[in-house]
């Protein structure tokens, strides 16, 4: 089963790359940007075959490695 | 006094720590992070580098491996970690210090001699030290101390800020912060004081030949409180 997961900063953290693409994508003509925000995302291919024990587990791993609380959240999107 | 400096795959000031350790009087020992206990130690340094090679978040892949269990309970019973660089950013994904190390504000690799104040002296790492301002080295790309504004008026009270980026008069402003941390922090304590992280390099600059001699006066001063 795969789960995916999106990691991206909070609201009122400076994300100086997303500034920057910004910039770049309004120099390239797209004017009608108000904001790029970049985050990460994970594919996770688990063995787990139960889609709630699978959630619990990869929401395990979010808290415990692949998000830092302190300025990321995480959002788990749904097993396929 | 013992000391013990911990290599992680990607660890690159490892043998720099050991030599600045031994040049002021520490007995030290070199400990691979796939050991599980760390060595009788009065000190534990986690060292500058790029260990895991910044994967996923600098310092996240280290403060998993398997020495740092050991590591964290000797913190958490007193024993005194300090991490610098690369150490710093493993300490806060540890949670041992508050806060986390974002990527510089303006992107880039900032790698310069710069000055810091010593906000507090009452604590074992700066006790009796004779200077405020030291001229010590960075080298980093995530250096940029951030924290929540709760988490910032409580590291304040508890007087939990180490160290400052300031001017060689010891002036702290936004003009001498060289990578957008909050408040110009360099450097930072857990509530007990006996954790500290800090991005500057006190082991670059033990030799007047080669750099400079502030970080001299920081080991010499710590082996003498240590005693």
């Amino acid at each position: 089963m795969k789960i995916s997961v999106i990691i991206t900063l909070k609201k009122d953290v400076l994300d100086p790359q997303g500034k920057v693409i910004h910039q770049t994508l309004d120099g390239m003509g797209f004017n009608d940007i108000n904001d790029v925000r970049q985050g990460k995302f994970f594919e996770i291919d688990t063995k787990e075959n139960d889609p709630k024990k699978a959630k619990d587990s990869v929401e395990e791993m979010c808290k415990k490695l692949l998000a830092n609380l302190v300025i990321e959240n995480y959002k788990i999107i749904d097993a396929q | 006094m013992k000391s013990s400096v911990i290599t992680f795959p990607g660890s690159n000031c490892d043998r720099d720590m050991d030599v600045a350790l031994k040049k002021f009087g520490f007995k030290n020992k070199m400990v691979w992070h796939n050991d599980t206990e760390i060595p009788k130690s009065d000190l534990v340094v986690l060292p500058g580098g790029f260990s895991y090679g910044d994967y996923l978040r600098c310092g996240s892949m280290a403060s998993k491996s398997k020495i740092m269990q050991s590591v964290i309970n000797f913190a958490k019973s007193g024993g005194m970690v300090m991490g610098v660089c690369n150490g710093f950013q493993i300490l806060v994904e540890t949670g041992l210090v508050p806060g986390v190390l974002l990527r510089n504000k303006y992107l880039e690799f900032i790698c310069k001699n710069v000055f810091v104040k010593i906000n507090d002296k009452k604590n074992i790492y700066f006790k009796n030290i004779e200077t405020e301002i030291l001229e010590l080295h960075i080298a980093h790309n995530e250096g940029n101390y951030f924290c929540s504004r709760d988490q910032l008026k409580e590291i304040e009270d508890n007087d939990q800020i180490a160290i400052n980026y300031c001017n060689k008069d010891g002036k702290i402003d936004e003009q001498y912060n060289p990578n957008g941390s909050i408040r110009n922090i360099a450097g930072i304590f857990n509530k007990e004081k006996n954790v500290l992280g800090m991005m500057p390099h006190p082991e670059r600059m033990i030799d007047p030949f080669l750099s400079g001699e502030d970080g001299s006066i920081f080991f010499n001063n710590l082996i003498n409180n240590l005693k």
